[in-house]
């Protein structure tokens, strides 16, 4: 699977996004992880091989996450659904 | 083909939301990326489908979530938006309501198809059952031709268990 890496700073954390290239909260999602400068890594769901999207629908739902977009998995234990910035701003200590 | 433009997309959404009492989200820069989102489905799959769920690219299997949605009413209704956010209620229109991210209200069963279309496509073969039927609102009288009820009736809001099948019958006598 073809992760796309984005460097931050703010790299004490495991941060993935799986996202939808058409979908505008998985937009603001990634600018706001841009804007305060953590690394991350993200994976465009909908441009992945078909192999490749079940293994993120297993990824997803091992950490008991619904099929919904964004998904952010910090070091790979805590799941975040949709863009929430308290949330984020949390589990990333921003 | 006729190109699809930007400018099509949101006018077909300015008018569908003018139909049914809603507004289109305030924020022009999320409202672009919503709209652009539409314009790149319709491209690469021929329907506008939604922007921020997975679809599989089998116009059967994501009939449900081709904008607006089946989905659409009730989360206005319940959330004040729809899924994407594209659709808002007045309320939120004025800023008067805060967003909140809207729950994916559409089956597991339905999602799971986008991910192995290949099995989803031996399933619908397997089965009759998924074969498009004639069905009726009780409540109203509307007619729809597809493979499930709709999530709720377009035009009287009732829910889908309102929805009967159609049993038409072929006489060849007299
Ligand atoms: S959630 Fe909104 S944008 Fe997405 S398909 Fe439904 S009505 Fe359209």
């Amino acid at each position: 699977m073809q992760f796309s890496k984005v460097p931050g700073q703010k790299n004490q954390h495991k941060v993935v996004l799986y996202a939808l290239s058409t979908c505008a909260w998985c937009k603001m999602t990634k600018q706001f992880l841009e804007d305060n400068d953590v690394e991350f890594e993200y994976v465009y769901v909908d441009l992945c091989e078909e192999e490749d999207k079940q293994k993120i629908r297993q990824h997803i739902q091992s950490k008991g996450g619904p099929l919904s977009y964004p998904t952010i998995i910090v070091d790979d234990n805590v799941l975040i659904t949709g863009f929430r910035k308290d949330k984020l701003t949390e589990a990333l200590e921003l | 083909m006729t190109k699809i433009t930007l400018e099509m997309v949101r006018q077909r959404a300015e008018a569908d939301a003018r139909t049914y009492g809603y507004y289109l989200n305030p924020d022009p820069k999320f409202l672009q990326s919503l709209l652009e989102g539409l314009k790149r489905n319709e491209e690469r799959y021929g329907y506008p489908s939604c922007p921020c769920r997975l679809a599989s690219g089998k116009f059967e299997f994501d009939r449900d979530i081709i904008c607006p949605c089946d989905y659409r009413d009730p989360d206005v209704t319940e959330f004040g938006a729809c899924y994407c956010a594209l659709y808002v209620r007045k309320d939120v229109h004025e800023g008067k309501t805060e967003l909140e991210p809207v729950p994916e209200r559409r089956p597991m069963e339905k999602q799971s198809k986008a991910y192995n279309v290949a099995a989803a496509k031996e399933e619908a073969k397997a089965t009759s059952e998924v074969k498009p039927k004639l069905m009726y609102c009780k409540q109203c009288g509307y007619v729809v031709f597809r493979d499930d009820p709709p999530y709720t009736c377009p035009i009287c809001k009732a829910k889908k268990e309102m929805f009967a099948e159609i049993k038409t019958r072929t006489d060849f006598t007299g």
